[in-house]
C-alpha cells in the first residue's frame, strides 16, 4: 500500500451499502441490477467496481452517489443515510459531498474550461478556493487551456477538466464512470495518474466503475461484481490478477448464458 | 448560472430567434393597434376642440340634427344673433349656416371621401376657437367672399383633383336644380390639424342661406366668444336667456364633450375589434414559445441531468430556463414596440385612403403602451416557459450517465381525463348559455369556446391520431418510403405534433367559426329580402343618408313607373322606463301601404296626421299598445305626441316607429329621402325603366337604383367586405402559427441529425430527403387545420344557434373550408422550405458522427 500523507483519513469508511437491491421492470420483465450488496468504501483508497456487463456495477454507483434510489437497502455517503433524504437534501449531498467523473466527460459546450471546472461551486453559490484550485489546475496540467471550449480540446484534456470538476468542491468521495472509456492510451493513464495523485497526493476518496484491468491496476482495491452480487475482492492488484478474475467471471457468465 | 443561461442563449440564435419572432409579431401587433388608437383618438381630440367656440347656441333637444345628418329648419334671426353679440358676457357672436346632405363630387364625376366620413358645408365667418384661434386657416387662395366662390379642406381639393380656380360641382339639396358649380378660391383646414377625412366646404353665406335655407336670411347656429374674464358657464347662461324658443346656450366644453363621447363610441369600436386580434396572435405566439422551449428542454436533457449531478437544484435549472425566457421576451417585446410603431404608420396609410387622415406626430409610443407591450410579452412568454422549464428541472441526474434516457413524460391517461372533464365544461357552458342563463347567450358560449380552444390543444395528441395515421398511409402510398417515413415522424412525437398543430388550430378555430357566422348572415339576408323586397326597384345611399327629395319627384315622371313610395328616417328618442331612449322613425307615404304588407297584430295599419306604428320589439319596450300616446323629440328639439293605432310584426322595410311624413315635417326636419320603393306598370319594359330611373341619380354617383338581386349582391358584398377584413387581420395569427411550424420542423432536424444522416447513407436522396420533411409539414398543417375547422364549425353552429333570433337561417361555408385546407396544404410546404434545404445540405459522415 502505498504512503498516505493524512494517514488518519485511512481508517474511517467515507460511504457504504448494506443489502442493496435495484430492480428494474415488474413481473416477467423484472431484471435485478443489484441482488443485496453489502460494502464499505475505505476513506483515502481507491476502489474500482469491476464486473462483466450487466453485472450492476454502474448501477451501484448510480445508488450510492445519489444519482438513483435503491428498491430496498441502505446506502450511506459520508455517513448520512441516503434513503430518508428529499431531493433537496440529495441536491445538497451531491453538491457539497460528491463528485463526478463521466465516460462521456459531460462538459457544458458553451462554457471555457474553467467556468466547467467552476461550475459546481458556482451551483452552490460558494466562492471558490483560488489556492486550492490552482492546485487542482496544476495537478491536472491544464492551466494554458483555461479560456478555451471543450470543442477545442482533445478527450484527454476534456476529461482531465472533469477530473478538476469533480475535485475542486473539495467532495468527501469522487465516483468515476468508466472515465476512460472514450480514451486512447496515453491520454488513459495521464487521467489515471492523476486519479492515483489525487488519493496519494491529497488525500481524496476515490470510486472507480470500469472493465479495464489496466485502468483497476491502479487502485488499491478492486471490488468484483457479477449478476448484482460482490463476488471477489483483490487489494493492491495488479494487472495480471485482475485479467484473471475478469476472464474467470466472463467465462461463467458465458456459460449461464449457453446453459 | 445566470452565465450559463445567457451563453446558452447566444449559443442557439436561430432557434431562438424563431420564436422571439413570434413574440415581436404579436406585440408588433398589439402596439400598433394601440398606437394606431391612441393617433385615432388624439387626431379628433385636435379637431373637436381647435373647431369649437366658447360658447354656442343652436336648436334645444337630445338629438342634434347636424351629429345624426338630419337637416332642421329651426332659425335664428341675424336680429337674435345682434341682441347676442350685444351681451356684455360675448366679445363676438357669428351667426352659422351648417348644410346637411350636399355632396362633393371631384374632378371625375366621383364622390369625394367615397363612403366615410360625411361632407360638412357651411358660410365662412372668422371664429375663434377656444384657444382664442382662429377656427380656420387658409392653406392656399383666399376665402369665398360672394356668390359662386367656394373653399375647400386642402386633402379634399387633392382627392377632387381640383386647383385654386377650378370649377368645383356639388350636388346640393335646394330647390330646383341639384347640381352646382362653384369656382375654387382658396383652400383651408381645422386649426386641430387635418379634417379625419371629413370633406369641408365653405360657402359664402348669402349663398349658403340661399341654398340651405331656402334664401332665408337666417342662421341655424351661433358661435359666441366670451369677452373677457368670463367663463364658459356665465356666457351660456347669459345667452340661453335672450335666444328665442328652441334654442339653447351650450358651453363649448359641453359640445366637445358631446362630440367626444360620440366618436369615441366609434373609435372604441375599432379599437377593441383591432385589439381582439393582437390578443389571438398572442395566445397563437404563446404556443409556439411553449413548444420552443419544450423542444430546447428536451434537446438538453443531458445538460440538465449533468448540473443536477453536480448539484444544481430543480429551482436553480427551473430558473436558469425562464431567465432564458425573460431575455428573450424583453429582446421579442422591445423589436415588436418597434415594429408596431411602424405598423400603426402603415395603418394610418390604410385608413388615409379611405380618407381618415391621422397625422403621423401623434402616432408615438406612449408609456402606456411600452409598458403594456412589455409586460405582455415577458408574462405570455415567461407563462408558456413555466412547464418546459418544470419538466427541465426534473430530469433525473442519472441521465448524465446514461446515453439512451429521454425525458420521461407521463402517459396520455391523466391528460385525457383532464381534456374530457374541460369538454364537458365547455358544453355544459355553452348549453347554459343556450339554454337562458342570466346574460349574454354569448358571454357564456365565449367562456365554453375557450374551453373547448385549450381543451382541443391539449388533446390534439390524441384526437389528432387519427388525421396522423390518415396522412401516414396516403403518404406512403403516394410517396412510398419517404412517404411513410413523415408520417411516422410526425406521429414519433405526438406532444410535439400536436402543440405546433395547436397553434395553427386555433387561427383556423376562429376563421371558420367567423365564417360560419357570416355564411349564415348572407344566407338570412337572402331570405329576408326574398321575403321583404316587394317592390320592383330600391333606390338608396350605401350608407342610407339621405339624399334630395327631388330625385323621387323626377322618378315618378319616368315612364313606366308605378308607383314611387318616400320613406325618410331620422334618430329620435323617446322614454323608456324613464330614461330616454334612442330610436329610429321612419317617416312614410300611403304608398308604403300599396307596396308593402306589413303583418299587423294588433290595431290597424291606417296612419294619418299625428298617429303612429310600432314594431313588435319596440311596443314591447315601450310597453305601448293601440290607444296610447307616445312622446317623440326629434332633431332640432320638438318633442310631438302621437298615438299609436297599430302594432306590426318586425320588419326590415321599416322603422320600429312608422310615422306619416308629415309628422316628420311637423317637427322641423327638411325634407330629403332615405329610400325610394319603386313598381313598374304592368307590361312596363323593366330594363328600359330601371335605365332611366338611373339616368335621374346620374349626377349622384353612389345613389343607385337596385332590384332584388342587386340590392342581396350588395348586402353580401357588405358582408364579406367584413368577413375580408377579418380575414386578413387572423392572417397574422396563421402566419405566426406557419413560424411554429418552420420552428418545430427546424429543430427535428437538428435533433435527427444523425438518423437523417445515416438514412442518407443507406441510400435516401436528397430529394426524397426533402420531400419526407415537407410531408410531415403537411402533416402538421392539415392536423391543424382539421382540428381547427371542426372546432369552429360547432362553434360557428352554437353561436349562431344563440343568435337565431337575428340570424334565422344556418349556413356552412363548405367551400370556404376546402379553401382553407387547400391553404393550409401549401403554407405546410411553404414552411418546410428551409428545414428541408438545411438537412439536404447535411454531409452524410458527419451527420453520423454528431453525438
Amino acid at each position: 500500500m502505498t504512503e498516505h500523507t493524512l494517514g488518519e483519513a485511512t481508517q474511517g469508511v467515507a460511504a457504504s451499502a448494506h443489502d442493496l437491491v435495484k430492480t428494474y421492470g415488474k413481473g416477467e420483465a423484472e431484471v435485478r441490477a443489484l441482488d443485496g450488496v453489502t460494502i464499505d468504501l475505505m476513506q483515502g483508497e481507491f476502489t474500482a467496481v469491476m464486473g462483466p456487463s450487466g453485472s450492476g456495477k454502474s448501477t451501484l454507483m448510480h445508488c450510492l452517489a445519489a444519482l438513483d434510489t435503491p428498491t430496498s437497502g441502505e446506502a450511506v455517503v459520508d455517513g448520512t443515510s441516503l434513503g430518508k433524504l428529499k431531493d433537496k437534501d440529495l441536491t445538497t449531498l451531491r453538491r457539497e459531498r460528491v463528485g463526478f467523473v463521466f465516460q462521456s466527460f459531460n462538459l457544458v459546450p458553451t462554457l471555457t474550461a474553467e467556468e466547467n471546472i467552476l461550475l459546481p461551486l458556482n451551483l452552490a453559490g460558494r466562492k471558490p478556493d483560488r489556492a486550492w484550485f490552482d492546485q487542482v489546475v496544476d495537478a491536472v496540467g491544464l492551466r494554458p487551456r483555461l479560456g478555451h471550449r471543450p470543442s477545442e480540446m482533445s478527450g484527454g484534456q476534456q476529461q482531465r477538466v472533469a477530473c478538476a470538476r469533480a475535485l475542486v468542491s473539495q467532495p468527501r468521495i469522487v465516483f468515476a464512470d468508466e472515465p476512460t472509456g472514450n480514451l486512447d492510451s496515453t491520454s488513459s493513464a495521464e487521467v489515471l495518474g492523476f486519479l492515483r495523485r489525487s488519493v496519494d497526493e491529497f488525500g481524496q476518496t476515490v470510486v472507480m466503475v470500469t472493465h479495464d484491468p489496466v485502468a483497476a491496476s491502479y487502485t488499491d482495491r478492486v471490488v468484483f461484481l457479477a449478476d448484482g452480487r460482490i463476488v471477489d475482492e483483490l487489494r493492491n492488484p495488479d494487472r495480471d490478477q485482475i485479467l484473471e478474475k475478469m476472464v474467470g467471471l466472463q467465462d461463467a457468465a458465458a456459460a449461464k448464458a449457453a446453459g | 448560472m445566470l452565465r450559463l443561461t445567457w451563453r446558452n442563449l447566444l449559443a442557439r440564435k436561430v432557434r431562438l430567434l424563431m420564436s422571439t419572432l413570434a413574440i415581436v409579431l404579436g406585440i408588433g401587433f398589439l402596439a400598433g393597434v394601440m398606437t394606431f388608437s391612441t393617433g385615432l383618438n388624439a387626431t379628433f381630440d385636435n379637431i373637436v376642440k381647435g373647431s369649437t367656440s366658447d360658447g354656442l347656441v343652436r336648436p334645444a333637444g337630445d338629438i342634434q340634427g347636424a351629429n345624426a345628418g338630419v337637416g332642421t329648419t329651426q332659425v335664428i334671426t341675424p336680429e337674435d344673433v345682434e341682441a347676442l353679440d350685444a351681451l356684455p358676457e360675448v366679445e363676438d357672436a357669428v351667426g352659422s349656416v351648417d348644410g346637411i346632405g350636399s355632396f362633393l363630387l371631384g374632378e371625375d364625376g366621383k364622390l369625394v371621401g367615397g363612403q366615410g366620413a360625411p361632407t360638412l358645408a357651411f358660410n365662412y365667418a372668422p371664429t375663434e376657437n377656444m384657444a382664442g384661434e382662429q377656427i380656420l386657416e387658409l392653406t392656399a387662395g383666399g376665402w369665398p367672399s360672394e356668390p359662386g366662390e367656394i373653399t375647400l379642406d386642402t386633402s379634399s381639393a387633392e382627392r377632387g383633383s381640383y386647383a385654386v380656380g377650378d370649377e368645383v360641382t356639388m350636388i346640393v339639396p335646394s330647390v330646383g336644380e341639384t347640381r352646382r358649380t362653384f369656382t375654387l378660391v382658396g383652400t383651408a383646414d381645422f386649426n386641430g390639424g387635418g379634417t379625419a377625412g371629413a370633406t369641408l366646404v365653405l360657402l359664402d353665406t348669402a349663398e349658403a342661406q340661399e341654398i340651405f335655407l331656402d334664401g332665408q336670411d337666417a342662421f341655424t347656429s351661433v358661435a359666441l366668444t366670451a369677452a373677457d374674464g368670463v367663463s364658459q358657464a356665465e356666457l351660456a347662461a347669459a345667452a340661453d336667456a335672450v335666444v328665442p324658443e328652441g334654442f339653447a346656450g351650450v358651453t363649448g366644453d359641453e359640445v366637445v364633450e358631446e362630440t367626444q363621447d360620440q366618436i369615441g363610441q366609434f373609435l372604441d369600436v375599432i379599437s377593441i375589434f383591432l385589439t381582439t386580434f393582437a390578443v389571438i396572435a398572442i395566445v397563437v405566439g404563446a404556443f409556439i414559445i411553449f413548444n420552443t422551449f419544450s423542444i430546447l428542454v428536451s434537446q438538453r436533457v443531458r445538460e440538465s441531468a449533468l448540473l443536477r449531478a453536480l448539484g444544481a437544484s430543480k429551482r436553480q435549472v427551473t430558473r436558469s430556463v425562464l431567465i432564458e425566457a425573460f431575455l428573450m421576451s424583453v429582446v421579442g417585446a422591445t423589436l415588436g414596440l418597434l415594429l408596431g410603431l411602424g405598423l400603426s404608420r402603415a395603418l394610418a396609410g390604410l385608413f388615409r385612403t379611405f380618407g381618415l387622415d391621422i397625422a403621423g406626430e401623434v402616432l408615438t409610443l406612449t408609456p402606456f403602451t411600452i409598458a403594456a407591450g412589455y409586460v405582455t410579452g415577458i408574462l405570455v412568454t415567461m407563462v408558456a416557459a413555466f412547464v418546459p422549464a418544470r419538466r427541465a428541472a426534473k430530469v433525473p441526474p442519472v441521465a448524465a450517465m446514461r446515453d439512451d434516457l429521454v425525458v420521461q413524460e407521463k402517459g396520455m391517461g391523466r391528460r385525457l381525463l383532464l381534456g374530457s372533464i374541460a369538454l364537458v365544461v365547455g358544453v355544459a357552458l355553452a348549453a347554459a348559455g343556450l339554454t337562458g342563463a342570466p346574460g349574454t347567450d354569448a358571454i357564456w358560449i365565449g367562456a365554453g369556446a375557450v374551453i373547448w380552444v385549450i381543451t382541443t390543444a391539449v388533446l390534439a395528441p390524441v384526437l389528432g391520431k387519427p388525421v396522423l395515421l390518415a396522412c401516414r398511409s396516403v403518404f406512403g402510398r403516394v410517396f412510398g418510403t419517404a412517404g411513410r417515413l413523415a408520417g411516422e415522424n410526425a406521429l414519433r412525437n405526438p406532444r410535439r405534433t400536436g402543440a405546433t398543430a395547436s397553434a395553427l388550430m386555433i387561427g383556423l378555430a376562429v376563421v371558420s367559426a367567423v365564417g360560419v357566422l357570416a355564411s349564415s348572415l348572407s344566407a338570412t339576408n337572402d331570405k329576408v329580402v326574398d321575403d321583404a323586397f316587394r317592390s320592383d326597384f330600391l333606390v338608396q345611399m350605401p350608407t342610407f343618408q339621405g339624399f334630395p327629395a327631388q330625385y323621387g319627384d323626377r322618378m315618378e315622371d319616368v315612364d313606366g313607373v308605378d308607383l314611387v313610395s318616400r320613406q325618410q328616417g331620422t334618430p329620435v328618442s323617446v322614454e323608456v322606463d324613464g330614461r330616454s331612449d334612442q330610436s329610429f322613425a321612419a317617416g312614410v307615404d300611403p304608398a308604403y301601404f300599396e307596396i308593402y304588407d306589413l303583418t299587423i297584430v294588433e290595431g290597424t295599419e291606417e296612419i294619418t296626421g299625428r298617429q303612429a306604428l310600432l314594431s313588435e320589439g319596440r311596443a314591447a319596450d315601450l310597453g305601448a299598445r293601440p290607444g296610447d300616446t307616445i312622446d317623440v323629440s326629434f332633431p332640432g328639439g320638438e318633442t310631438i305626441p302621437v298615438e299609436v293605432v297599430g302594432v306590426f310584426e318586425d320588419s326590415p322595410t321599416t322603422g320600429g316607429i312608422t310615422v306619416p311624413l308629415s309628422v316628420l315635417e311637423d317637427a322641423g326636419i327638411k325634407r330629403s329621402d332615405s329610400s325610394l320603393s319603386i313598381t313598374v306598370e304592368d307590361g312596363a319594359d323593366r330594363a328600359a325603366v330601371k335605365q332611366d330611373l338611373e339616368d335621374v341619380v346620374e349626377e349622384l354617383p353612389i345613389l343607385s337604383v337596385q332590384d332584388k338581386v342587386e340590392f342581396k349582391e350588395l348586402i353580401s358584398g357588405q358582408v364579406n367586405q367584413l368577413l375580408y377584413v377579418i380575414y386578413g387581420l387572423l392572417a397574422l395569427a396563421v402566419i405566426i402559427a406557419v413560424i411554429g411550424i418552420v420552428n418545430t420542423l427546424g429543430l427535428s432536424v437538428l435533433e435527427r441529425t444523425r438518423e437523417i444522416g445515416l438514412l442518407r447513407a443507406v441510400g435516401l436522396s436528397r430529394r426524397r430527403l426533402r420531400t419526407m420533411i415537407t410531408l410531415e409539414s403537411v402533416a402538421i398543417a392539415l392536423l391543424g387545420a382539421v382540428l381547427g375547422m371542426v372546432l369552429g364549425l360547432v362553434i360557428g353552429v352554437v353561436l349562431r344557434q344563440s343568435l337565431k333570433d337575428d340570424l334565422t337561417e344556418l349556413s356552412l361555408p363548405l367551400d370556404n373550408l376546402l379553401v382553407f385546407l387547400v391553404v393550409a396544404v401549401i403554407f405546410g410546404v411553404l414552411a418546410a422550405i428551409v428545414p428541408a434545404i438545411r438537412a439536404s445540405r447535411m454531409k452524410v459522415l458527419d451527420a453520423i458522427a454528431t453525438e
